[in-house]
């Protein structure tokens, strides 16, 4: 591996918490999050005070590799789009640009039309963006921005610190 | 993969542990899970079947807290050790930043545990990735039991890049920590090689 393969700067990563913010508010949806198909959390909008957001973003990806791989043993290239309907509340998950899933989270005060309707053309902005971004990473050909000089010595002192009994 | 995020200051690592069935990877998450503070440990997830074998995954967020202004995670997950989970296992694997392979020390699960390792080896490469290219160690669990494999031998079989290894015995928590903690700063060296020029 060349180098971390996602780094999200300033510019790009506030124009993705628009998108995530103005979807979840003309959805009416709960909430929507952002989680790169290793199970890693990019983003997240609306109400997810309440809400285990690492866990989600673990079970979405996990969730998502599965029925991909359901997928590829019916001989289809991938499932786009995935939809869980609850009594109360329901998922839709969409794939972004390859890798990255789109989870939207929304109860009764909406509809799955009109989720649908949004989400597409969120997924359309989001993929332009993060096409952009590997494409940035697969070009530069170098490192990210240091993390400071003494980031591995201060790590390492807390790793020493917190992780014992 | 790791994920660093210069704008909410962000930066997440994947550490997978590795093994053959039964050989104690759900054991040493439930352990680290036990031991740390609520502040640094989120909830643990598993996906088990009624048997308590993991089925899917076992996932543990840990938060090392704030490092030269980042907010640094570890996320452990461990892998279905079953033979039958392959194709889970493979996913598993998917943007992985550190491996921790977990060996049955027993002598009757000698076999099991090469097996294991070669298994592992053909899931990295399906990913694009390579043992020696990432971080890895190796733990030798279940060192109490009167049956085990002499370590020279385990090493002689399994320890062929010599990365470093620990004795633990993970029901009672000995070399779970000290696990956790090589495994870490190796993904902390590695990570701060590939942003650092």
């Amino acid at each position: 591996m060349a180098g971390p393969d996602l780094v999200l700067f300033e510019e790009d990563y506030s124009t993705i918490n628009e998108i995530l913010s103005q979807l979840v508010r003309e959805t009416n949806s709960k909430f929507a999050l952002l989680v790169d198909r290793s199970g890693q959390l990019i983003s997240s909008q609306g109400d997810t005070d309440r809400m285990d957001s690492l866990s989600f973003a673990s079970l979405s990806a996990g969730n998502y590799a599965a029925t991909s791989e359901l997928a590829k043993i019916l001989g289809q290239e991938e499932f786009s789009v995935l939809f869980h309907q609850g009594t109360n509340e329901s998922i839709h998950l969409s794939v972004v640009a390859d890798r990255v899933i789109l989870v939207v989270v929304f109860d009764n005060k909406t509809t799955l039309g009109l989720v649908r309707l949004r989400v597409k053309k969120a997924v359309e902005e989001l993929t332009a963006i993060f096409r952009r971004i590997f494409e940035k990473v697969a070009e530069r050909g170098d490192a990210p921005p240091k993390l400071g000089d003494t980031f591995s010595s201060v790590a390492e002192s807390e790793i020493d610190n917190l992780f014992r009994e | 993969m790791s994920l660093i995020n210069y704008s909410s200051r962000e930066i997440n690592c994947k550490i997978v542990y590795y093994g053959c069935g039964l050989c104690g990877k759900t054991t040493n998450l439930l352990y680290v899970h036990e031991k740390l503070p609520h502040d640094i440990k989120g909830k643990m997830v598993s996906l088990a079947t009624d048997t308590d074998r993991t089925l899917f995954f076992d996932f543990l967020p840990l938060e090392l807290g704030t490092v030269n202004g980042f907010k640094t995670r570890f996320h452990l997950y461990t892998v279905p050790g079953q033979v039958h989970y392959d194709a889970s296992r493979k996913l598993i694997l998917k943007g992985v930043d550190g491996i921790v392979f977990v060996v049955d020390s027993q002598r009757n699960r000698f076999e099991e545990n090469i097996e294991s390792m070669e298994n592992m080896k053909k899931n990295l490469q399906l990913q694009g990735y390579h043992l020696d290219n990432i971080p890895y160690i190796i733990q030798y669990n279940k060192r109490d039991l009167p049956n085990c494999s002499p370590i020279e031998q385990l090493e002689t079989a399994l320890n062929h890049s010599q990365v470093p290894c620990f004795e633990s015995i993970a029901t009672t928590g000995v070399g779970v920590f000290d696990t956790l903690r090589a495994i870490s700063k190796l993904v902390i060296a590695h990570l701060s090689r590939q942003t650092a020029r």
